[in-house]
C-alpha cells in the first residue's frame, strides 16, 4: 500500500514517455488546415518558354482538387520523392503544382528535364516569401487543396507510395466526390 | 565569427614561422611570410565582411524601441527547422528569412501582437516559446503551480500526522529485554 502511489505515478509517466517514442517531434500540425489556401501570384518557371500560363495563382485551380508541392533542387529528399510524383502525374490522377522554392532557374530546369516534370505549373518563389505564407519549413511539403481552395491536408517530408495510397489519394477521391 | 577566425589563424602563422628557423630555411620563412601574411589578412577581412553581411542586408533598425522589439521577438520565436533554437540564434535559411520578415514588419510599424499573430497563423502556436494562455495551454501554465500546492499539502498533512508511538508497554519492553539478554548470552 505504501508503494502504490509512487508505482501509479511511475506507471503514468511511463505510459506518456512510451507514447512519446512513436511521435515525430518534427511534425508540427499546420494551422492552415481547413483554411483558405494562401493566395499568391508568381511567374512560372517556363514563363518565357510557352508555359500554359506565364504566371500562376492558386485561384486558377478553383473547382479542382489539386496537390501543392514545395520543392527545390537543393533538397535531397525531394529527389527521393520525385519519381513518385512523376509516376502519379503519368497516371493522370491528380494535378500537381510544384512551387520551386529558393532555387536557381537553370538547375530547376535541368532537374525537371532529367527527372521528368510532374507539374501542371511551376511557380517560382525566389526569395521564399510565399513559402512563409504557407508555413513551409521542412522540404519537401505537399498540401492537398480542395475544389473551393481550402487546404485539407499537409504532408511534411517526401511523399512515398505508401503515403499516397493510404492518405493522399483516398483524401483526393473523397474531396472530388464532395460537392464543390 | 571574425573573432573566432583571427584566434584560429594567429597560432598557425606563428607556428609555421617559428618552427622553420634553419639558415637554409630562411628563404622559405620569408616566402611564407610574403605569401601567408596577405592571405591571412584577406581571410580576416573577408570573414569580417561576411559577418557584417550575414546579420542584415537591410539597414539596421535605428529606433531603440524598434530594435528592442526586434530582439525580443527574435528571441521568443522558435525556428521550425532547428526546433530547439530561436530565430535569433538559428542560422537556418528559414530563420534568416523570418528575421528579415520581422525586420520589415517592424520598420513598417507593425505591433508586437500583429507580428506574433502573423507567425502563429503560418506556423501554429508551436513557434511561440512562450505559449499563450488559452484553454489548450491551461494545464501547461497552471499545472506546475497545482503540483507545487499539492506537494505543500501533502507535506503539511505528513507533519500533522502523529508519530507512531514508541513502544512503552510492559510486554514489548520485556520482549526487548529478552532479546538483548539473548544476544549477550550468546556472545559470552
Amino acid at each position: 500500500m505504501r508503494f502504490l502511489l509512487p508505482l501509479v505515478v511511475c506507471a503514468v509517466i511511463g505510459v506518456f514517455l512510451y507514447k512519446g517514442l512513436d511521435q515525430d517531434p518534427r511534425y508540427v500540425p499546420s494551422p492552415l488546415i481547413d483554411k483558405p489556401a494562401p493566395q499568391f501570384d508568381l511567374p512560372d518557371l517556363y514563363a518565357s518558354e510557352g508555359a500554359a500560363s506565364a504566371r500562376f495563382s492558386p485561384e486558377q485551380m478553383r473547382g479542382k482538387v489539386w496537390l501543392f508541392n514545395i520543392w527545390g533542387t537543393w533538397c535531397a529528399s525531394c529527389r527521393v520523392e520525385h519519381p513518385v510524383l512523376v509516376d502519379l502525374a503519368r497516371q493522370g490522377i491528380v494535378d500537381i503544382v510544384g512551387l520551386n522554392y529558393k532555387d536557381e532557374e537553370t538547375s530547376a530546369k535541368q532537374w525537371l528535364r532529367e527527372l521528368g516534370n510532374p507539374y501542371v505549373a511551376v511557380p517560382v518563389d525566389v526569395d521564399g516569401r510565399i513559402g512563409i505564407d504557407w508555413g513551409f519549413y521542412g522540404a519537401p511539403e505537399t498540401f492537398v487543396v480542395d475544389k473551393r481552395g481550402i487546404v485539407r491536408h499537409k504532408h511534411i517530408g517526401p511523399v512515398t507510395p505508401a503515403v499516397l495510397q493510404e492518405t493522399i489519394l483516398p483524401m483526393v477521391n473523397e474531396l472530388r466526390a464532395a460537392a464543390g | 565569427m571574425a573573432l573566432r577566425n583571427s584566434i584560429a589563424i594567429t597560432p598557425t602563422a606563428t607556428a609555421i614561422v617559428t618552427t622553420t628557423t634553419q639558415p637554409s630555411d630562411r628563404k622559405t620563412v620569408t616566402l611564407l611570410k610574403v605569401i601567408l601574411l596577405p592571405v591571412f589578412t584577406l581571410m580576416l577581412l573577408l570573414s569580417q565582411a561576411s559577418h557584417s553581411q550575414s546579420v542584415f542586408s537591410e539597414k539596421p533598425l535605428e529606433d531603440p524601441a524598434q530594435l528592442a522589439l526586434f530582439k525580443e521577438l527574435a528571441a521568443e520565436l522558435r525556428c521550425l527547422v532547428c526546433q530547439n533554437q530561436n530565430i535569433a540564434d538559428s542560422n537556418a535559411p528559414l530563420a534568416q528569412d523570418l528575421r528579415r520578415e520581422i525586420h520589415t514588419m517592424i520598420s513598417r510599424g507593425d505591433s508586437k501582437t500583429q507580428i506574433v499573430d502573423f507567425m502563429v497563423q503560418r506556423y501554429g502556436e508551436f513557434v511561440l516559446y512562450r505559449p499563450r494562455f488559452t484553454t489548450k495551454t491551461l494545464v501547461l501554465w497552471v499545472g506546475p503551480f497545482l503540483l507545487f500546492l499539492l506537494g505543500l499539502g501533502l507535506l503539511w498533512m505528513q507533519s500533522r500526522k502523529p508519530r507512531a508511538p514508541v513502544a512503552t508497554d510492559s510486554d514489548s519492553l520485556a520482549a526487548a529485554r529478552e532479546l538483548l539478554n539473548d544476544g549477550q548470552n550468546k556472545n559470552t
